[in-house]
């Protein structure tokens, strides 16, 4: 695209009520952060596993796997890269391979669903497959009436990265009442990437919304059909506006603290949360995080013990109590955790009064979560 | 996601009483899931609970 295009595009959507910073609504479009893990992960059926903010749908007979990937097209540095490591040949009709990125409802205020003046948008990224062919990318609205709009796009060349936009313009029912976003921190819109769907899934007319359960076309491929199948992604951006424009870059550190409202790991080492016993067989620690949660987490504790690896408790004098259990407790809340016990959790030796230390021998991993 | 040995978990000091979170092994790891809609863990929970795959243990 020429400067001048790139501009005219530009205004086109900024008079469309898109804004010069902060367009994209998809948070780590290019698959810098990946707190979880960076080498090939298998991926379960609704689960975060690798790069932040992306889940993906292993709901078939076969299976895959996501990792952070180093191949990505020039100004880029980070792919998402999905693996087939089971082939399923052929999708039985309940059956899915998907993935996502779930965008956060208030954050999607702007876009002013649910009232004649609702926005068109436009999502854009970067992929690459060994496998060509007709593939599908659907946007699925939450809150009141669920609507889906189902855009094919095709991967002409092989193992070559190219360039896909989609522009989903608001049709009567997204400008009525039920096309609305609730203003909370629930589950705005899922842009979902499919790589195959069954039959109870597929048969969507293209380029259209409506509110069935259909997340891809009959021409979508099944990518799911050989494991020398690979699929990479990047450069994702959903912005207002009929035209895709260039993608936002930011600093490491800005995509990160996005990523972090949903999920911190925090790797301990030694000493680390220092709180209280309160009688000789319980405790009480108090646990904080760095950003504020979308909402009360879940607690992810490593195992729980004295030995290497496990997260544990020490007395006050640094050492582990006459009797350690196997079992720790949090209850949270989205600023910060307060990690316990039970008196029959199997704990003793503890002095009332004194302080009690979360111990990390040789580096667990704790995560909390809050994602959508 | 696999869910196993599931309990009630109540809280501590001033909601010792009262439950607060559902302790599970999620996937293999151990976890406590607030009690609180929206929360994917919780809300895939109860989901397993209404489809009778899956009971709670209750508080000690």
């Amino acid at each position: 695209m020429s400067k001048a295009a790139e501009l005219a595009a530009l205004i086109a959507n900024v008079n469309k009520g898109s804004s010069l910073a902060a367009k994209n609504f998809i948070i780590n479009g290019n698959m810098s952060v990946a707190q979880r893990a960076t080498s090939a992960t298998a991926s379960g059926n609704g689960t975060y596993n690798t790069i932040d903010r992306w889940i993906t749908w292993d709901g078939n007979d076969g299976a895959l796997t996501s990792e952070q990937s180093t191949d990505a097209p020039k100004g880029f540095s980070n792919s998402l890269k999905l693996v087939c490591t089971t082939a399923d040949t052929s999708l039985a009709a309940g059956t899915y391979a998907s993935f996502a990125q779930i965008i956060e409802a208030q954050n999607l205020q702007s876009l002013d669903y649910g009232s004649s003046d609702a926005k068109p948008i436009t999502l854009s990224f970067w992929v690459k497959s060994s496998k060509t062919g007709t593939y599908c990318v659907a946007v699925e609205k939450q809150d009141s009436t669920q609507y889906r709009f189902v855009k094919e796009y095709t991967i002409s060349s092989a193992n070559t990265w190219e360039y896909k936009t989609v522009t989903i313009l608001p049709d009567s029912n997204i400008k009525a009442g039920a096309g609305a976003i609730a203003n909370d921190n629930g589950e705005g819109i899922r842009v979902l990437w499919s790589l195959g769907h069954g039959s109870t899934y597929t048969g969507a007319t293209d380029n259209t919304w409506h509110t069935g359960n259909q997340y891809a076309t009959n021409n979508q491929v099944n990518w799911m059909d050989s494991t020398s199948n690979n699929f990479f992604l990047t450069g994702c951006q959903l912005e207002i506006g009929e035209k895709a424009t260039e993608f936002e870059h930011e600093p490491y550190e800005t995509t990160l603290y996005k990523c972090l409202r949903y999920c911190e790991i925090h790797t301990l080492h030694s000493y680390t949360h220092m709180g209280f016993a309160y009688t000789t067989a319980q405790f009480l620690i108090p646990y904080t995080w760095k950003v504020e949660k979308r909402a009360a987490p879940t607690f992810t504790f490593p195992t729980v013990g004295t030995s290497s690896g496990n997260l544990g408790v020490t007395v006050a004098s640094g050492s582990y109590p006459s009797t350690h259990g196997s079992v720790l407790r949090a209850t949270t809340s989205v600023t910060q955790a307060y990690v316990y016990n039970n008196a029959d959790d199997g704990y003793a030796g503890f002095t009332d009064d004194h302080i009690a230390v979360l111990y990390g021998y040789a580096n667990p991993v704790v995560k909390i979560e809050s994602e959508l | 996601m696999k869910v196993e040995n599931a309990e009630y978990s109540k809280g501590v000091l001033d909601t010792k009483d009262k439950v607060v979170s559902i302790l599970a092994t999620i996937d293999g790891e151990l976890s406590s899931v607030p009690i609180a809609e929206g929360n994917r863990h919780y809300d895939e929970i109860m989901k397993q609970v209404k489809e009778g795959t899956l009971t709670i243990k209750d508080a000690d």
